[in-house]
């Protein structure tokens, strides 16, 4: 698999992630998703880049143009140095939330992407990758 | 637009200013006594959790303040999204267009008054 571009955003602040939103938005437009999965992972990334902002205290976007033969996707990591999860399956369980949310930022996240990965260690922080194909 | 309030988000909304949206709409439903708001957010490319929560709380915050809450022009591609994501917002008035919102909002009102002069006689 070669990845034809790759780079990073900083997710700061909610200005950036107005800006990863948009980002996001172009390179969905640039692999030639359809407007349905541009938009699903345009909310995806808007919802992962909250959570680095506010549960992980800010973090990073790292974005990647997939080409794998004739296949076309988009794959995104956000990265946060904050408290981490403690308990990763409960996090994944729909209707579960910290708090401020309304229990269905990952699991819902989860469900409008093709591939979803998340690391997280207490005290390190967390890391979620996901991929959309067109 | 007498007894109706009309908001048109046209723009990538940061969360700071979708809460602020929330306070400037009670309050003008408070001060002009509107019966009704309509939110067109036909020029909204992506509705996240955030906002959605946002709009659901309008319209319960609309609810106590004795106005109806229609979200107007939601793009297919945000609804099918919306849905996937999780969030159907229960007990918000959706229609197509400001006019079918409108209208929805003029029937809604005139069914209450028929209610209310039953109740009087």
């Amino acid at each position: 698999m070669t990845a034809s571009s790759n780079g990073e955003l900083p997710l700061r602040n909610e200005h950036d992630i107005v800006l990863g939103r948009q980002a996001v938005r172009r390179m969905a437009i640039q692999q030639g998703f359809s407007l349905v999965d541009q938009t699903k992972m345009v909310t995806a990334a808007s919802e992962l880049a909250r959570n680095a902002l506010i549960y992980g205290g800010g973090g990073t976007l790292k974005w990647a143009l997939l080409n794998e033969g004739s296949k076309r996707g988009l794959r995104l990591t956000f990265e946060d140095h904050g408290p981490g999860i403690a308990n990763l399956e409960l996090a994944l369980t729909d209707g579960w939330s910290s708090g401020t949310g309304l229990g269905l930022g990952l699991t819902g996240t989860r469900r409008l992407v093709n591939e979803f990965e998340i690391e997280s260690a207490v005290g390190v922080g967390t890391r979620v990758t996901i991929t959309r194909w067109k | 637009m007498g007894e109706f309030l009309l908001a048109t988000i046209q723009v990538d909304m940061h969360d700071q200013l979708a809460l602020q949206l929330q306070d400037d709409l009670t309050g003008a439903i408070e001060k002009k006594g509107a019966k009704g708001v309509l939110i067109d957010i036909s020029a909204l490319e992506m509705v996240d959790s955030f906002i959605g929560r946002m709009i659901a709380d309008i319209s319960g915050m609309a609810r106590i303040l004795d106005a109806k809450t229609v979200l107007v022009g939601m793009q297919p591609a945000v609804a099918i999204t919306l849905v996937e994501l999780g969030l159907s917002l229960p007990g918000v008035a959706t229609a197509l267009n400001v006019e079918r919102g409108m209208e929805l909002l003029r029937r809604s009102l005139h069914d209450t008054r028929e209610d209310d002069r039953f109740l009087q006689r």
